[in-house]
């Protein structure tokens, strides 16, 4: 990752992403890499600029090797590690750099609301007006509806967040605020306030995979990738079967859980999508980590905090560490990485042995689940 | 936007032409080649209600382009009588006074233009009935 996530003024997307893939390729201390993923979900509304998958390779000195661009909008750093997993388990490759970058401070604020609103369905959601934090709105005006949910409770995801935040030295927002600080800060889409949302955020963050055989070659304390799921759901919000359930999330979940032979109870601590507070309600909720509907009052009791029954975004989640989209997924893996190292600093989680990392692209079209574990 | 992008929409966007599956009678609006939950590529041309229920809603305050002078404005999910959501704006309508459940209608009404001196968009609103 970069040394502090935030509006970097003085980087550019291409500054930002060798800046990052640099330090995973020293820190694994490999010599060459035979692959490479650059999530990245909209350089071209951004910055104008498309095709970076070939940029980046040129400005990290690695071309000629292949190098191909991933975009599922946030859950792009998701979706590019699963396919970095896949091109390393095939036995195609053995050292695969995954990255991620988005750098979008080169537009103003209302060119930033469009280039997001087109992860949702831009025909038949954006073209009638309803923006990113609109469509999470609706979701949280229903889970309200039909739960009981609070907006206290809903503020309680982002004071924690925040509160895990000014343990992690690359978080962009590193301050404590109140449930009062955020009731009262600005509406963006009601019931959701500024401070119920993530920031715009530069930045970028990169890993390097191999084959788990291999792997105490170049460190002495590997993490491995137990499991990697990717699922779907409709595009549009209007269209899914519930809109207070993320159905990819359940469906990535599953196969995860599956895969890695354990339940939602034998994790130790999670990194979820909290694009918006209400997204983390919902996550807490569909990964299995507490029932339906008992989110909101899950989050307030403490049990995701760091020293609860399960501690969800302890690097401060993408409300308070900054949500560069396309670099999210990839920097999820990295904090549960630091955490099963035991290198959290002031925030680890001790003993920590298996965490698990949920990105999300749209309003929930796209989920990617991995669960990471010490080897 | 050109004008082919606008036009090609208008049944849907100036009629709510939808479409319902043959197999198991799902509601698709825009319609599709193929349905998600039974598979079958065989659908009934219809046209969609324009009553409906507001399922949730929300009151946008920091706009895309597009919408910047209208702010704020209220957007909402609607379930139309007999079967189709749609996402669309809340007009003639006090947003801090609307409501899960709230009928409406829908209007045909201009939704956007294309910058200054680019072309009018039109489209679907919703109205409280």
């Amino acid at each position: 990752m970069n040394d502090r996530w935030g509006e970097l003024w003085e980087k550019s997307l291409r500054d930002l992403y060798v800046e990052a893939a640099l330090r995973a390729i020293d820190d694994a201390g490999v010599d060459h890499i035979d692959s490479m993923y650059v999530a990245c979900m909209s350089s071209g509304l951004f910055t104008g600029q498309e095709h970076v998958s070939s940029l980046l390779a040129d400005y990290l000195g690695v071309a000629p090797i292949p190098a191909v661009r991933v975009e599922s909008a946030c859950a792009s750093g998701g979706n590019a590690l699963r396919l970095g997993w896949l091109e390393v388990a095939s036995g195609a490759s053995d050292l695969v750099l995954v990255g991620g970058v988005e750098k979008m401070t080169d537009v103003d604020g209302s060119q930033a609301t469009l280039a997001l609103a087109a992860a949702s369905d831009f025909e038949w959601e954006a073209f009638n007006g309803v923006t990113f934090p609109g469509l999470y709105a609706m979701m949280a005006r229903r889970h309200m509806h039909e739960f009981g949910t609070t907006p206290e409770q809903l503020a309680a995801a982002s004071v924690k967040n925040h509160h895990n935040g000014t343990m992690n030295p690359v978080a962009q927002f590193q301050m404590e605020i109140t449930v009062e600080t955020v009731l009262n800060s600005v509406l963006v889409a009601d019931p959701l306030h500024i401070l119920d949302c993530s920031p715009v955020t530069d930045g970028a963050a990169a890993v390097i995979l191999c084959p788990a055989d291999q792997a105490k070659k170049f460190n002495s304390q590997p993490v491995k990738i137990a499991a990697s799921a990717v699922a779907t759901d409709a595009m549009a919000l209007h269209s899914r079967e519930s809109l207070v359930t993320i159905g990819s999330a359940k469906a990535a979940a599953e196969k995860a859980y599956k895969q890695a032979g354990v339940g939602p109870g034998e994790i130790d601590l999670a990194e979820v999508h909290d694009c918006f507070t209400i997204s983390e309600i919902c996550l807490v909720e569909d990964l299995g980590f507490t029932e339906k509907g008992k989110g909101g009052e899950f989050t307030e009791s403490g049990a995701t905090a760091l020293d609860g029954r399960i501690p969800v975004n302890t690097s401060g989640g993408l409300k308070s560490k900054g949500h560069p989209v396309g670099a999210t997924g990839v920097a999820q893996a990295i904090e549960v990485y630091k955490q099963l190292r035991g290198e959290a600093g002031k925030r680890q989680v001790k003993g920590a042995k298996r965490g698990l990392c949920h990105n999300m692209g749209g309003s929930g079209g796209t989920s990617a689940v991995h669960i990471l574990e010490v080897m | 936007m050109t004008v082919a992008r606008i036009w090609r929409e208008r049944g849907r966007r100036y009629r709510l032409e939808a479409a319902r599956c043959k197999g198991c009678g799902k509601v698709f609006f825009p319609g599709r080649l193929v349905c998600d939950k039974c598979g079958s590529r065989e659908f009934e041309e219809i046209r969609l209600s324009d009553k409906g229920k507001i399922l949730t809603y929300t009151v946008i305050r920091v706009p895309p382009p597009a919408h910047t002078y209208e702010t704020p404005y209220a957007v909402a999910i609607v379930e139309l009588e007999g079967g189709g959501r749609i996402t669309a704006m809340v007009a003639d309508c006090d947003p801090e006074k609307l409501e899960i459940g709230q009928n409406v209608r829908v209007v045909f009404r201009k939704i956007s233009q294309d910058g200054e001196k680019g072309i009018k968009f039109y489209g679907y609103k919703v109205v409280p009935a």
